[in-house]
């Protein structure tokens, strides 16, 4: 049994919500570059060189890539034989957010009631947190703030066995299509296969975590991967939507089991500042 | 395609001049409203009150900025998503309003009234926010800072870049944009 205080998960949870709102993920930002060279739009390469000039700004004046620093979203891999002592886990995450966020300047973004009084909550919190419990004695943090922007052109949608591959693909192509300019394309596309209803929703998270690049452990899927992102630069959106060959970065699929009589599919859109970093107690 | 210095408040024939697809550098006055702000706004309309500034020939940009740090003008600012500014959008070009700045498409019934009032839809590049704020070379907060990001402020900027979207005769570079480099499959 190893004996943690909650103070480290507080601070580690503050480091990573200023850091991660700074630094984007190099292979990100090799994505972006790539795509510069290949788009075929002069205004879609101006704006691809201007947001990577806009990575340089940020790093050098330490400002947010973008003002939405976006809700707080926390994945914890608690090893089974750590014992949280000082409080409790999830009061100590979202005290990382709060002083994170205060301390870096960050937009806080959150309103308490969602419908109805819409009052910010001033400090960022709460966090949206998934725990899960893994052998071991370590917790790991994956901290990933997620824009509203994209977030917003996100489904899940309960299709069927019969709709087959072609469905999901159809149904991905069409989901950013609809999308257009509002997610501030070049985006990453996270999809989610299987599970249940709300399980497909976090895989097609959990999708945008895996770096770019890195193919699919699955080689059908990987496959299917290269398909969809094919047909979404086909579809001329381009950098920001006014026009382009680079719609999308990357399409990441995850799937896990479901019920025979499911076929849960979920599009989670990222934007080009796709944040995530990560951190082991 | 043109480039286009620009300096508010903006005249009639400066408006015209715009076409789809053109960059500008924009300098002086403008005022940042988001969704809140514009329920507000809207509201103080319907009840005949005076607004917080003077829409005539205003510019309103669509941002909720990151708070400033010490000594800091202005912290990264960068668009928010348009759309869900549209159901206000018609009103507020029939009281005066000039031109909007964000980032994605338009409804069908906020270009048409662009048409009609003579107004441009001005695309600020989302996530490059920090570049952004350098152009702001003043800010204050005018109205609503109970909103915090959502607060109505006065901004002076610099050659702050953009891309006319929608001009003042019916062109969107976003459909002609996409048109030019969509491939059927
Ligand atoms: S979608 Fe992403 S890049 Fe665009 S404004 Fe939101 S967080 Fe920023």
């Amino acid at each position: 049994m190893r004996e943690l205080d909650v103070s480290r998960i507080t601070e580690a949870v503050a480091d990573l919500s200023i850091r991660t709102n700074i630094y984007l993920p190099d292979d990100v930002k090799k994505a972006l570059q790539e795509s510069l060279e290949r788009e075929e739009s002069p205004l879609g390469k101006e704006i691809l060189q201007v947001i990577l000039d806009n990575h340089d700004i940020s790093e050098r004046e330490k400002m947010p890539i973008c003002q939405d620093t976006g809700v707080a979203i926390v994945f914890l891999e608690v090893g089974q034989d750590v014992h949280f002592t000082g409080g409790a886990l999830e009061d100590a995450v979202n005290e990382g957010v709060r002083q994170g966020y205060k301390e870096g300047h960050l937009r806080k973004s959150m309103v308490a009631d969602p419908v109805i009084k819409r009052k910010n909550t001033t400090d960022n919190t709460p966090a949206v947190i998934y725990t899960r419990i893994v052998p071991g004695d370590k917790v790991k943090i994956v901290f990933a703030p997620k824009g509203g922007g994209a977030e917003n052109m996100s489904e899940v949608r309960m299709m069927t066995a019969a709709d087959g591959i072609d469905g999901v693909k159809d149904f991905v192509v069409d989901r950013v299509s609809r999308s257009g300019g509002n997610p501030c394309p070049p985006i990453v596309v996270g999809v989610g296969l299987g599970g249940s209803f709300e399980r497909c929703a976090m895989l097609a998270k959990e999708a945008l975590m895996r770096p770019i690049g890195e193919p699919n452990p699955d080689p059908d899927y990987n496959e299917v991967e290269k398909d969809i992102l094919r047909r979404i630069n086909n579809l001329g959106i381009g950098p920001q939507g006014l026009g382009g060959r680079t719609t999308a970065l990357a399409v990441h699929i995850k799937m896990v089991p479901c019920h025979i009589a499911s076929m849960p599919v979920a599009v989670n859109v990222q934007c080009h500042v796709s944040r995530h970093g990560e951190t082991i107690i | 395609m043109k480039t286009v210095e620009l300096t508010t408040p903006l005249d009639e024939k400066q408006i015209s001049n715009l076409e789809s697809g053109d960059k500008v550098f924009l300098s002086g006055e403008i005022y940042t409203a988001r969704d809140a702000a514009h329920k507000k706004l809207v509201a103080l309309i319907e009840e005949g009150k005076d607004l917080p500034f003077d829409l005539q020939g205003a510019i309103i940009y669509y941002v909720g900025p990151a708070p400033s740090k010490p000594g800091q003008v202005m912290n990264s600012a960068g668009p928010t998503t348009s759309y869900r500014m549209d159901v206000f959008t018609p009103l507020l070009l029939k009281h005066g309003l000039k031109g909007t700045i964000g980032k994605g498409p338009r409804s069908k019934e906020v270009r048409d009234a662009m048409v009609k009032h003579g107004g441009i839809y001005f695309a600020a590049v989302g996530g490059a926010a920090a570049g952004i704020a350098s152009t702001v070379k003043e800010a204050e907060v005018i109205a609503y800072d109970e909103l915090g990001p959502e607060a109505i402020r006065r901004l002076v900027v610099e050659r702050m870049p953009l891309f006319v979207v929608n001009d003042t005769r019916g062109n969107d570079l976003f459909e002609a944009g996409v048109a030019e480099y969509r491939r059927e499959e």
